[in-house]
């Protein structure tokens, strides 16, 4: 752990004070071993248990610095660090965002490093102070292109207003236990926690949830995501997605199973709810967003959202005395956190490569790009279609491990559950059903068919570190989706850490993969296996039945003699549906801009048509929120108005007041 | 499940059930329309028909439009490879498939979605207007209707405590007073509901017509040809033939193999093939009185399937 501290922050220095040529290659040799290390050092924890701990004074002044790896830490720590690597070995291609300049290469180690370590933080001082360095040095990333576009620097005030917001939520929750428990240590707040006054728990937990909600990206407190993330250079934006928002679920599982070792029913569906929403939320906007990016951006809060329905899940489970289920739950959202990690890093990773190939975000402009991006298009579609869930890759088993946990909570003597579990159910499958759409979309809109643009008809393949990086994470949602047996008991000890009991293990059986407790298994090699000698079978019956060489036809275009690229559907026209459906949560605006002929106004000369859809938590929350913030500060302003006979009398009246006050 | 089945029977199970609904399925297809035909006072063309057509179709030319790439040629594989695969892991005849321990309610409902996202986007692939149009409304209802269906599977998994289908089979043919009760007829209802919209029969899309305001399906398969315009369509009489069969296997499990052996497998093939033909029968007399919904009401009949669904799960689970 301390070797990984130290590459990381020589990574920095490097960055830092290399002379530009050496620069780059310096800090990204660095900034590997740092993930290297990290990965050895959580994959020790994870495989023997006990803890890697250490302890210094000398580096924070008055609280120290204590690190303390626990397997739930572990876990966490080896998906940063898997997602550093790739990230970083596609950062060595990436062009664009000055992520090469000596800001960007002393910066990205430094966020890097405080991913790998904030799990390890086992201390209030060490977490905070590490928090918001991971804060900070990520809005500097998200920055890095600011001079050039105006949205970059709207993004960034958006993350810096939510980021400070929820730590300042944090904060004040951390205190509270620390001042309750009468030590700042992790370990003392645990021994504490559960005997605290029922008030003080319950505080600590809402504003630790609220706090951590912001960083993971939920629901209400996601708007800054689909801004951040799409400004964000690409190997950042990948962190971000992934690292970064599941230390806002490691933060909940850690307050609420932990610190304070579980509570009532309420704060568990209070999460539930959170999560639940945040889903709906995620996959409906992400169903309808044509930038790529922000699309991404929104189906990471989706997934947020159903692993917060694990933890949310879980705790309910604990709560109402089914103390199996609850592990079973909480192993379900941990797999599905791993997996979206490698899956949407991939993803992330792979847009980028598509952008800087292309130049565009936006899917209405792009388009027959697997063609001119043979390697990068097809990791893209594989990511794409494990994120929707589809066997044999690894979305898939997550996503039956989320199902059978909410499926065992049932039939069951509490109402809660009884009702909560249904819903859980519903949200999972229509989530699931959008998802699909989208990445239908996603992948048909932005990579088949034909370019809609003559920047997307002149993509050519990036370098191999980038398509390699993201492929390289394409493969693992392949190979963890055919055997999930890979994972599932490093995940099953993270859980039970967390939790601090249980039994379950996991089950091998031949093909089948299991988990005590769960009735019923999963044989996803088989079914690979079934589906691959089926789709050879169905091939050979094709060959067999074929006769000469495929003809090339041109495609029915209804008789027109022209068929153009601009007939074909767009991202926007794709999603019409949804969106007219969903229009009561999406509030669409239609625009119809159409310019008439110069000779008569009965010939168009030519039509434009924009649809866009608003955020309603940004419409009607925040919007109304600043304006009257801005009002209560105009009013404000008028009252120190320069006259020093008034500041007089208001030093006089602080002063009578503090008197009475203390008198 | 009793004693464990030999492994030749499991194989054997699995084979014949994939068989049946590749054969099946064009055979159910063919019945229904002759039904339909019937009931609107024509002849009809003869059952096999759907079979001629595929034999006709597979001898023609193959065909791809400009600009399509792998994607559009490997669609109709992964679509009929999905299908066989979900057919191969449910319980259809006996109740050991090689899947046995992990043949899962979820299981079959992902391999499904699998082959219609892989449809969408050979669709897609295309690059024409009807290729988008078609996916972007299957997608659509393909999202509303999952809702209904998960919950719907969920109400069907509590009594057995499990979505392991085996065992969902098993816990009916012991307790034939549950299949009966009211709260299984909503998950019924809510299930057909389900499998109409999934398969793109009426009141959802008309498999019939080629109009372009209305169609679904139709506008997906309108670039295909020959041999892979025949794959495309016994996939999708296949796909109703599963769905079919597998109502009937939820709902009227009797004759089912519980034990192996040639007798046992012949008669659960005979009662799977009555079944289906009687549901079937019915689905086509029903298909004559409905008029095909407009695009945007279609997600309130989704929405009441919810609904169902959800009733029956919150009525299964407190009785």
């Amino acid at each position: 752990m301390v070797a990984t501290a130290l590459f990381g922050l020589a990574a920095a220095a490097v960055g830092a004070i290399a002379p530009p040529r050496a620069r780059v290659r310096l800090s990204v040799a660095l900034t590997l071993a740092a993930c290297a290390c990290g990965f050895a050092v959580a994959a020790d924890v994870l495989a023997k248990g006990g803890a890697a701990a250490v302890h210094t004074n000398q580096l924070l002044p008055l609280l120290g610095l204590s690190l303390r790896l626990d397997r739930l830490g572990a876990l966490f720590v080896a998906v940063s660090a898997g997602v550093g690597l790739c990230a970083i070995v596609f950062r060595l291609g990436y062009k664009g965002h000055g992520l090469s300049s000596r800001t960007g290469s002393c910066v990205l180690p430094l966020f890097v490093t405080t991913l790998l370590l904030v799990p390890a933080a086992s201390a209030v001082g060490t977490f905070m102070f590490l928090w918001e360095l991971m804060a900070v040095t990520s809005l500097v990333l998200v920055l890095a292109d600011h001079r050039a576009r105006d949205e970059v620097n709207r993004a960034g005030q958006w993350y810096a207003v939510m980021t400070q917001f929820g730590a300042a939520v944090l904060l004040l929750a951390l205190v509270l236990l620390a001042q309750r428990a009468g030590s700042q240590s992790f370990a003392v707040i645990a021994a504490h926690g559960p005997h605290l006054a029922p008030w003080v728990r319950s505080t600590a937990f809402v504003l630790a949830v609220v706090g951590f909600a912001s960083k993971a990206g939920a629901v209400p407190l996601h708007v800054w995501l689909p801004r951040a993330h799409p400004e964000a250079p690409g190997p950042v934006s990948a962190l971000m997605s992934t690292a970064m928002v599941n230390l806002g679920i490691y933060g909940i599982i850690r307050v609420g199973d932990t610190l304070l070792g579980g509570g009532p029913a309420w704060w568990w569906l209070l999460v539930m709810g959170v999560g639940g929403l945040s889903a709906l939320f995620g996959a409906l906007h992400s169903s309808t967003s044509t930038d790529l990016k922000r699309l991404l951006a929104y189906s990471t809060t989706d997934n947020v959202g159903l692993i917060l329905l694990g933890v949310g899940a879980s705790g309910l489970f604990a709560a109402t005395g089914h103390r199996p289920l609850a592990l079973v739950a909480l192993v379900a959202s941990l797999l599905h956190l791993v997996f979206h990690a490698v899956f949407k890093g991939s993803l992330f990773l792979s847009a980028s490569s598509l952008q800087q190939a292309t130049g565009l975000r936006n899917l209405d402009q792009l388009g027959g790009l697997i063609k001119r991006l043979p390697l990068s298009a097809p990791v893209f579609i594989v990511a794409g279609l494990a994120i929707c869930a589809l066997p044999p890759l690894c979305g898939f088993v997550s996503e039956w491990l989320l199902l059978q946990s909410l499926l065992h909570g049932l039939p069951s003597g509490d109402t809660a559950i009884e009702v909560a579990m249904p819903l859980g159910v519903a949200v999972l499958a229509l989530t699931g059903g959008l998802t699909a759409a989208t990445f239908v979309k996603a992948i048909g809109i932005g990579l088949l068919g034909q370019a809609r643009s003559d920047d997307a008809a002149r993509a050519s393949e990036v370098p191999a570190t980038m398509w390699g990086g993201a492929g390289l994470l394409a493969l693992l949602c392949v190979v963890f989706g055919v055997a999930p047996g890979l994972v599932l008991p490093a995940v099953v000890d993270a859980a039970r850490s967390g939790l601090g009991y249980g039994t379950a293990h996991p089950i091998a059986q031949g093909w089948s993969v299991g988990l005590t407790g769960v009735r019923g298994m999963l044989a996803p090699g088989l079914l690979a296996l079934g589906l691959v000698v089926a789709v050879l079978l169905v091939a050979g019956v094709r060959q067999l039945a074929q006769r000469g060489a495929v003809r090339r036809t041109e495609a029915w275009g209804c008789g027109r003699e022209v068929q153009t690229a601009r007939m074909q559907y767009t991202a926007t026209s794709f999603a019409e549906p949804l969106t007219r459906v969903f229009d009561d949560v999406l509030d669409p605006t239609h625009d119809l801009d159409v310019s008439h002929s110069a000779e008569s106004r009965y010939y168009v000369e030519s039509a434009a048509f924009h649809t866009t859809t608003h955020d309603a938590f940004e419409t009607r929350g925040y919007r109304p929120l600043a304006t009257t913030l801005a009002w209560w500060g105009r009013q404000a302003r008028r009252v120190p108005n320069g006259s020093v006979h008034r500041y007089l009398a208001f030093g006089l009246a602080a002063l009578v007041v503090v008197l009475v006050l203390v008198g | 499940m009793s004693a464990p089945w030999p492994m030749s029977s499991v194989l054997a199970v699995t084979v014949l059930q994939v068989a049946a609904v590749v054969v099946g399925g064009p055979l159910l297809v063919g019945l229904m329309r002759k039904v339909r035909c019937r009931l609107e006072g024509r002849a009809g063309p003869p059952i096999r028909q759907p079979w001629l057509d595929l034999r006709k179709l597979m001898r023609k030319e193959r065909t791809r439009p400009e600009g399509a790439s792998w994607v559009f040629s490997a669609a109709p594989l992964v679509l009929v490879g999905s299908v066989a695969v979900a057919a191969a892991v449910a319980p259809l005849l006996g109740t050991a498939p090689a899947f046995g321990p992990s043949a899962d309610l979820f299981v079959v409902v992902f391999l499904l979605l699998l082959g219609s996202v892989a449809l969408a986007l050979g669709a897609l692939d295309t690059g024409t207007a009807f290729g988008g149009m078609g996916a972007s409304r299957a997608m659509t209802i393909g999202a509303l209707s999952e809702p209904a269906l998960l919950v719907a599977v969920l109400a069907l998994s509590i009594p057995a405590r499990s979505s392991n289908l085996p065992a969902i089979v098993t816990r009916s043919l012991a307790h034939p007073a549950w299949l009966a009760s009211p709260q299984r007829l909503l998950a019924v209802v809510a299930l057909v509901i389900v499998i109409v919209a999934e398969c793109g029969r009426l009141p959802v899309d008309n498999p019939s017509t080629h109009l372009e305001l209305t169609m679904i399906h139709e506008a997906m398969v309108l670039e295909y040809a020959g041999p892979d315009l025949a794959l495309l369509k016994l996939a999708e009489d296949m796909r109703l033939g599963f769905l079919v069969a597998l109502l009937a296997v939820l709902f009227a499990p009797w004759g089912i193999a519980t034990t192996p052996g040639p007798a046992r497998l012949a008669l659960g093939l005979v009662a799977i093939g009555a079944k289906v033909a009687a549901l079937g029968v019915v689905l086509a007399a029903a298909e004559v009185l409905v008029a095909k919904l407009r695009l945007f009401r279609v997600p309130e009949l989704m929405a009441g399937a919810f609904v169902l669904s959800v009733l029956a799960v919150i009525s299964v689970a407190l009785a």
